[in-house]
């Protein structure tokens, strides 16, 4: 059997690339432990939030699956900061984790040239540094041109709860033991990471009627750019608010010698944002207390999501810190909270295209690469799809910058700054936030998803009117004006009379002003959907802002339009200090940009670079 | 980037011993060229050979060499220093021998430059160190010192922590909205803490044109009418002071005669009496030329004669320093009063004669008060010394005054929070440091977030 790319994992990394790959004409093999957990969501039911839900975006933008299937399947869904600016709004959803993982599957099911098969991938075949396909834990062999591994936390996956260390995945499945074994072997460096998941609550045996109650968005809304909305506002599921307290400090500071983190028992690294309740209680000891959300998993059974109260106790201590919460006091735990501790490889060995520097022809994407989150995963599986097809049509890779996508921040870091903890997206970490909004991902990247051949021409067309119509109001709001003779009806804005002639655009920069508001006002008669509205209205209201972000985008532009050759020698630079010049060769970086920001390299570092890379060119 | 560099390592015309020093791969090959004695090629490091320079067998100077290897030297590169002893002109004549033979003459900074290059010293401690080398006086020494202590670090250090928190604050308020416990910062906040920092950063840059006053000098113009007594007064200063630097004409574009240190700050006095007398020109040029040294003058004297009623010109002139700090001094006040000023409603008049020292002690405690000498004295200087920090420190306070904007147009505040980043970031660079991991780090050290 022949296959041109196998992809090893069916998690959200997984089912992104095997789509993105088969959808661009290429044979393609999905090889999972087990077919039920197929886009399984072991840890939150949710997806999106901050940053994370404008990856979202950016999937869908470039023709991936996660945000119509998170549309077809939430129970809610919420803006962010709407109290905030354009910048940082983001949609988050509460999933429905049977209806996501069954929805995904038919997709995966009605694909063409996707194929599925379940194994348990132990070994690669690999000959000269260039990977042949994959042999699965029976012996069997099967041929690719390409490899994309997405095992998410598979790798020689240990559970911990309390002193107990068992080798196992989530939900008890079998980890795939010699994998990681057998890459380091190949010459990979592999590092162990670690996370965690809170208990899971039976629904009936909470009281909910003295908690918070968290009630979805009363506007309809989606996620993608080419489907409406598939809900029904009054249908949406509340999530739940409650709080530890004092008790349950003290139930956790007796018994944190139990714990497998406080009791040494853990080796990996676990990330900083997902601190366990444990570290929350020892590290910020003078909060009396800490919130926790009560999230519904699904409606097809009945287990509630205590996020916040990720553990490692075992379970007796578990039950009794459960039980201190109000609401909670005679709730049954369905699922005990665990860690798992996983094999992961180095980033840094790893080129902006997701290929391997190591062994040619293997890509890796999601959680092996030391990320976490749902989102952070598929974004990296849909570029992994994407650029090994690329790969196999000998055309160059896709790679975002950092100014223009999320997933260009996510991946950047990765390669240029590696990670020793799981990664998780945060606005902080993008610095151009004001360009990488949840409203404009289609404007940002649906070209490119044209290019490579996952829009189709409908959604194209679709995509060229939002932009042609965006393009004719704002010269609408340009080239008309208002004198001093309207200020009757200028009044009617709540705004202070105009004493010289104003355009329509540069009145809608006034505070307070809304484009929708200025329209009805004036008794305009231009009709325009809600999204070039707020298009027009963003970039009209925050023109400057937006403007002083695309200039400091440009002087990063030029930094990365300097190029460095693939096989630089770093030897002939001298006055480089010996930390960059290491870094430098480690992590090869393609442009003086990507070399900036590497950690530890100083600005004296890159001016000697520079000046020697224009020399270099012109000899 | 290496080629050999050389250039004299001490002051001209100070001391009995110039030093010159060379850094670079040829450092040693082209000593030892000129240098008659051991062959330098073979010597260990850190070792100091006697000898003469010669060119063609003619011995230009008598010398010491001092032979340092790489890394252990400043630079991190051969470094050659030549002791010479035959003051300046074989000192010169040294340099322009190492110029012949291959030797590129060093631009101001460049052996700290190539220290800091070479990852020896950072970026602080690069700027202090050449400061420290140029200082001159005990003052500027005392804010180069502080300099290589850090203490300039340690204030942009407070001012980022100060924003950090805010920023990190902020952050998380868009991170993790659902958290109801975390305080959510308000544009009150931003109010309130904004205008602190901007206050800090203002100080900073009033010490910079303080500190800049102790590294360049006071330039002092004595303008006034011929015949008025400017020479008189400027040998009464010069003479006054045995702490006199050698006038060395030419070596800056204003006519400096003399300078003199007043409390161990630099006087740098410009004359532009001797010029018109020796061209013996009609009175009107003296006139023209005294204009022309207003321009670069932080100080004027302008002379008066006690003995003389006050002519057009002397009003033409008190007209033409009505924009700059002026003392009035009434010279010849030990002869009869034909001068009066009453109608002119003048500040700052000393009077003064040539033959005591009355007169010229109140004329300096004028100066001293001025320019504010004590404060300038009583200060910490823990301050910036150069003209990087000082851009990057006014650069910061541009974006501040934009932020100031954005705040009273009451933006949203990820929006204003921008600005804030970019402040943070551009601090960051004058103490070499700017890292987002910084960032997250604070954010997930002083907030308790995340699943």
């Amino acid at each position: 059997m022949n296959y041109d790319i196998i992809v090893v994992g069916g998690g959200h990394a997984g089912c992104e690339a095997s789509l993105a790959a088969s959808r661009l004409g290429h044979r393609t093999l999905l090889v999972t432990g087990n077919i039920k957990n197929i886009a399984d969501m072991p840890c939150n039911p949710s997806i999106g939030g901050p940053a994370k839900g404008i990856l979202v975006r950016e999937i869908d933008a470039l023709g991936g699956e996660m945000g119509i299937n998170t549309d077809k399947s939430h129970i809610q869904l919420k803006m962010l900061n709407t109290k905030k600016g354009p910048a940082v709004r983001a949609l988050r959803a509460q999933a429905d984790k049977v209806t996501y993982a069954n929805n995904m599957l038919e997709t995966l099911k009605r694909q063409e040239n996707l194929e599925i098969k379940e194994a348990i991938v132990d070994d690669l075949v690999v000959e000269n540094g260039k990977v042949l396909g994959i042999k699965s834990e029976n012996g069997e062999t099967i041929n690719s041109k390409i490899v994309i591994l997405t095992t998410g936390t598979y790798l020689k996956a240990d559970v911990l709860v309390g002193d107990k260390r068992t080798s196992s995945g989530p939900h008890g499945e079998k980890p795939a033991k010699n994998l990681s074994d057998n890459l380091r072997k190949l010459g990979l460096t592999i590092q162990r990471l670690k996370t965690g998941t809170p208990p899971r609550i039976e629904r009936s045996s909470i009281d909910f009627s003295e908690l918070e109650r968290e009630d979805g968005d009363d506007i309809l809304r989606t996620f993608s750019y080419d489907i409406n909305p598939l809900y029904k506002i009054e249908e949406q599921v509340p999530c739940y608010l409650t709080y530890t307290n004092l008790k349950t400090h003290e139930i956790i500071n007796e018994n944190l010698n139990k714990s497998s983190m406080y009791g040494g028992y853990v080796t990996g690294i676990g990330p900083r944002y997902c601190p366990s309740i444990e570290d929350k209680v020892v590290k910020f000891h003078d909060k009396e207390r800490h919130q926790l959300f009560l999230e519904p998993e699904s409606l097809s059974y009945d287990d509630i999501y205590l996020q916040g109260f990720s553990t490692s106790m075992p379970n007796d201590v578990q039950e009794k810190m459960v039980h201190s919460l109000k609401g909670l006091e005679n709730a049954k735990i369905l699922k005990y909270a665990y860690a798992i501790e996983y094999d992961a490889i180095d980033p840094l060995e790893m080129k902006p295209s997701l290929e391997n520097k190591i062994i040619e022809n293997l890509f890796t994407a999601g959680q092996i690469n030391g990320t976490s989150g749902y989102e952070e995963a598929a974004a990296q599986g849909l570029m992994a799809g994407i650029n090994a097809s690329l790969k196999l049509q000998e055309k160059e890779p896709l790679i975002l910058k950092r100014n223009e996508a999320y997933i260009g921040v996510l991946i950047d870091d990765l390669v240029t700054k590696g990670t020793n903890e799981p990664y998780r997206m945060l606005t902080s970490r993008a610095e151009y936030r004001l360009l990488l909004r949840h409203d404009n991902a289609d404007i940002r990247l649906r070209e490119y998803g044209y290019q490579v051949g996952l829009i189709d021409d409908k959604r194209y067309q679709n995509f060229q009117n939002k932009l042609h119509d965006i393009e004719e109001l704002t010269n609408y709001l340009k080239n008309n004006k208002l004198t001093t003779k309207d200020n009757k009806v200028i009044e009617n804005l709540d705004t202070s009379p105009i004493l010289d002639g104003i355009t329509y655009y540069d009145l809608l920069k006034r505070p307070g002003i809304t484009l929708e508001k200025l329209l009805t006002t004036l008794n305009l008669n231009l009709y325009y959907n809600k999204e070039v509205l707020e298009q027009v209205e963003i970039s009209i209201k925050y023109e400057g802002y937006i403007r002083k972000s695309l200039i400091d985008a440009n002087r990063l532009k030029q930094l990365e339009s300097i190029e460095i050759p693939e096989d630089f020698d770093y030897s002939l630079v001298q006055n480089i200090a010996t930390e960059a010049r290491q870094k430098f060769l480690k992590i090869r970086p393609r442009t003086l940009g990507q070399a900036s920001r590497i950690s530890g390299v100083n600005p004296s570092d890159i001016a000697v670079l520079s000046v020697f890379l224009k020399r270099y060119k012109h000899d | 980037m290496n080629d050999t560099i050389a250039s004299i390592a001490t002051s001209l015309g100070v001391g009995a011993i110039s030093i010159i020093r060379v850094s670079g791969t040829e450092a040693i090959k082209i000593v030892n060229k000129i240098f008659k004695g051991k062959d330098l090629k073979k010597v260990a490091s850190h070792t100091i050979h006697y000898g003469h320079i010669i060119n063609n067998e003619e011995i230009i100077d008598e010398v010491l060499v001092s032979v340092m290897k790489k890394p252990k030297t400043y630079t991190m590169e051969d470094v050659v220093e030549i002791n010479c002893h035959g003051g300046i002109a074989s000192t010169n004549k040294v340099l322009e021998l190492l110029l012949l033979n291959g030797c590129r003459l060093a631009s101001p900074g460049e052996f700290t430059k190539r220290a800091f290059l070479n990852g020896r010293i950072d970026l602080i401690e690069a700027e202090a160190v050449s400061d420290l080398i140029n200082s001159e006086t005990d003052l500027e020494r005392k804010v180069a010192i502080n300099g290589l202590e850090g203490n300039l670090s340690k204030l942009i250090k407070d001012i980022r922590n100060n924003l950090l928190n805010i920023i990190s604050n902020i952050e998380v308020n868009i991170d993790y909205p659902e958290y109801q416990d975390i305080y959510e910062v308000t544009l009150e906040d931003l109010k309130k803490q904004v205008p602190n920092i901007k206050i800090k950063l203002e100080k900073l840059v009033m010490d910079y044109e303080n500190t800049k006053l102790l590294h360049k000098g006071i330039n002092v113009a004595i303008i006034g009418r011929p015949n008025v007594g400017k020479s008189s007064l400027l040998n009464k200063l010069l003479d006054e002071n045995k702490a006199i630097v050698t006038n060395i004409p030419g070596t800056t574009r204003d006519i400096v005669e003399g300078t003199i240190y007043l409390d161990g700050i630099k006087l740098n006095i410009i004359d532009t009496a001797g010029i018109r007398e020796t061209n013996d020109v009609v009175e009107s040029i003296g006139v023209s030329k005294s204009l022309k040294a207003l321009k670069n003058a932080n100080l004027i004297l302008l002379l008066l004669n006690n003995n003389e009623e006050i002519t057009n010109e002397d009003k033409d002139l008190i007209s033409k320093t009505n924009d700059k700090t002026t003392i009035i001094v009434i010279n010849k006040n030990d002869l009869n009063t034909k001068l009066d000023l009453t109608t002119l409603n003048l500040e700052n008049v000393v009077s003064i004669n040539t033959i005591d020292n009355q007169g010229i002690d109140s004329l300096k405690n004028k100066i001293k008060e001025l320019f504010n000498f004590d404060m300038i004295n009583n200060s910490d200087f823990t301050y910036i010394t150069n003209l990087r920090q000082i851009t990057k420190i006014k650069e910061a306070l541009n974006i501040l005054n934009e932020l100031e904007i954005g705040i009273n147009q009451e933006q949203d505040l990820d929006i204003l929070e921008m600005d804030l980043k970019d402040i943070w970031n551009t601090l960051g660079l004058i103490i070499g440091e700017s890292y987002d991991e910084e960032l997250l780090d604070d954010l997930f050290k002083n907030f308790c977030v995340g699943k």
